[in-house]
């Protein structure tokens, strides 16, 4: 059954829910977003991801409202949100520290928003069975905020900020406070609750992996800049510099001087070693330093030299990180570079026949490193 | 490791007689039958009659407790102000000065807080009564409330105003609707100061206090100068009464409610 693929970021007809039109945020001398501008669609997960300060955070805070901007301007439905307070924007957030009211219900906490809306009595009461229901909530309904878990906590943060069934809902690092098991079950809540009730979400996050499951897009951020923009697996395979490469996930970065020939590049990295070869559609000009990254499971490793490899280097292996799942072999080459390269464990342990001091062989296709300006 | 030795004892019966004694004695002599304080002539209940007769003594009770009541309400209304636009109010034009001319009236002696009320009343023609005693509590109160209030609000989640406003409330619906009941026991008890604070003043009440209107501290003290009168004994005693069951309520409350909290808790816990 072939599915619609949803990549209204493709289509150049698709009008963006948001926009960020060069925007500058200034707090005093530090510049905290610097000339950003972004669209975001509607119906789409879309992730901020960065190290702390990177100003992922306040690109959030100004959409809802907390913070002005300093230069340029934010769009929402193509209007311009600068001047409207945050009780008056149809966007709702789910803060990190859930900021639930203490003094309430669970039931009066989801009712909160809808009250201010002046909704009939009997309309509230629907909207609130109906986000309950959708948390697993009901049992709870009248308890207070500090006689539930913090999973609990959690969902009713999102029922509260999801009842006013909002344009836009932001969340900010909303499970950095649970434990890594809760963590991995209710990132696909949320994926199944954001697809059931069609609404945009801009999610705020440091955790790579968790922008990477839940994301239909993700924005890579740094110093107050977007570094790249694109879907998880773009993200993953065909990052557009060392900093998305390094940031996301575990790679090899191999530095080397490069030299067009033919659909790619060779790279010469070291004395002694072979040239490189990879196949890529970017021009970098015709030579000079440039990088190669290749991700770890990428790599195969062999005792045997196997025949017909474009990319073969000759290592010792230096150390095993044992996974269980998964295990990765750190091999020194001749020339002093350490690569990584990871294999699944599909056979049992007494099957495997590679240790420490090992000579090995390493090797990669064509099309599995990327080339990297400097 | 509760050891009974006789030095802890001792320590023990020391301190508490220090603290105690005089007010035994004060209780003892309320009873006291003689006219004369010193002299004990057998116990009876004579002198709380004679003090309900008293006009004058009930009077200055009642301005007292009026007083007492309007000036920590409006001391608390203007505390609180204050206290949230410091905490909340960022980095506004003359915020230093400002907090600093809050906290002043706490170390200022109250004898010259008093004379330059007592100047402002005379400059402005107020005539002194129940109006110029409750705007003097009112002033040299509201700091108090302010710095309790202060110091809770420091340790508000900001988030769950941001949360309010995201929400849909205007800035003064998040403050009546999320920030004040979350802040109010330091609210209360910040009424709770003013109004004892009100309550005990001599200096101040007696340098804005005119004939019309008199408080219980300047009657107690004024007839202490014609001599101890019984009378007054029996007038401290139902005071430390008063004040006893007070202290003794309003812990057995906070005592509860934080028994029925860890309650709550445990039982969530179980879930």
């Amino acid at each position: 059954m072939a599915q619609t693929v949803f990549e209204p970021w493709e289509d150049p007809d698709q009008k963006p829910l948001i926009q960020f039109r060069n925007v500058t945020k200034r707090f005093g001398a530090f510049t905290a977003i610097d000339n950003l501008s972004l669209d975001i669609f509607e119906r789409e997960f879309f992730a901020l991801l960065g190290p702390s300060g990177c100003g992922k955070t306040t690109m959030m805070r100004m959409l809802a409202g907390f913070e002005a901007v300093s230069e340029g301007a934010i769009y929402l439905s193509g209007q311009d949100i600068g001047p409207v307070p945050p009780n008056k924007r149809a966007v709702n957030m789910m803060f990190q520290s859930y900021a639930l009211f203490p003094h309430l219900s669970i039931w009066d906490n989801i009712a909160f928003g809808l009250k201010r809306d002046r909704l009939p009595k009997n309309a509230i009461g629907d909207r609130v069975s109906e986000m309950l229901k959708l948390t697993r909530l009901e049992k709870f309904a009248h308890r207070k905020p500090h006689q539930i878990s913090g999973g609990q906590r959690q969902r009713v943060a999102l029922a509260r900020s999801l009842a006013k069934a909002p344009k836009l809902l932001l969340l900010d690092e909303p499970l950095g406070a649970l434990d890594k098991k809760l963590r991995q079950d209710t990132q696909f809540e949320l994926m199944d609750i954001q697809e059931k009730t069609g609404t945009t979400f801009v999610i705020v996050t440091h955790d790579q992996e968790e922008a990477m499951t839940v994301a239909s897009r993700v924005a890579v951020m740094d110093e107050g800049r977007l570094i790249q923009v694109d879907t998880p697996a773009r993200i993953y395979e065909t990052p557009t510099s060392v900093y998305v490469a390094d940031f996301i996930g575990d790679v090899n970065i191999i530095e080397g001087h490069g030299t067009k020939s033919g659909d790619g590049y060779d790279v010469t990295f070291a004395e002694g070693q072979p040239v490189l070869h990879a196949k890529t559609s970017r021009d970098l000009g015709s030579a000079g330093k440039c990088y190669l990254a290749i991700r770890p499971e990428k790599v195969s490793i062999s005792a045997e030299k196997p025949e017909g490899k474009t990319n073969l280097v000759k290592g010792a292996i230096l150390d095993i990180a044992y996974l269980g799942n998964l295990s990765t072999y750190h091999v020194k080459l001749a020339s002093g570079q350490i690569i990584k390269a990871q294999t699944a464990n599909t056979r049992r342990i007494a099957r495997r026949d590679l240790t420490w001091e090992d000579e090995v062989w390493l090797s990669w296709t064509e099309t599995a490193a990327v080339v990297l300006e400097s | 490791m509760r050891r009974f030795t006789w030095f802890n004892a001792t320590s023990l019966t020391l301190g508490f007689a220090f603290l105690y004694i005089p007010m035994i004695i004060l209780i003892i002599y309320s009873f006291n039958a003689s006219k004369l304080v010193t002299v004990w002539a057998g116990f009876s209940t004579r002198w709380y009659g004679e003090l309900l007769q008293n006009e004058a003594f009930l009077s200055a009770a009642w301005v007292t407790i009026k007083v007492a009541v309007a000036s920590s309400t409006i001391a608390t209304v203007l505390g609180t102000m204050a206290a949230y636009i410091l905490i909340r109010g960022g980095r506004f034009w003359g915020r230093t000065l400002f907090s600093g001319m809050i906290y002043a009236p706490l170390v200022m002696p109250e004898v010259i807080t008093g004379l330059s009320l007592l100047l402002l009343f005379i400059g402005i023609g107020l005539d002194r009564g129940i109006l110029t005693i409750v705007l003097a509590h009112t002033t040299f109160s509201m700091c108090f409330v302010s710095v309790v209030v202060s110091s809770r609000l420091v340790n508000f989640d900001r988030s769950l105003e941001e949360a309010a406003l995201d929400l849909g409330c205007s800035p003064f619906e998040a403050f009546r609707l999320v920030t004040l009941p979350i802040i109010a026991p330091a609210v209360i008890s910040g009424w709770l100061l003013a109004f004892t604070l009100s309550l005990d003043d001599l200096v101040i009440a007696s340098f804005t206090a005119g004939p019309s209107a008199t408080t219980l501290p300047i009657k107690i003290f004024s007839s202490i100068r014609l001599g101890v009168s019984p009378e007054i004994n029996a007038l401290s005693t139902i005071l430390i009464v008063i004040v006893t069951i007070g202290v003794i309520t309003a812990s057995l409350v906070s005592k509860r409610a934080s028994l029925r909290m860890q309650a709550e808790e445990r039982a969530a816990v179980r879930n």
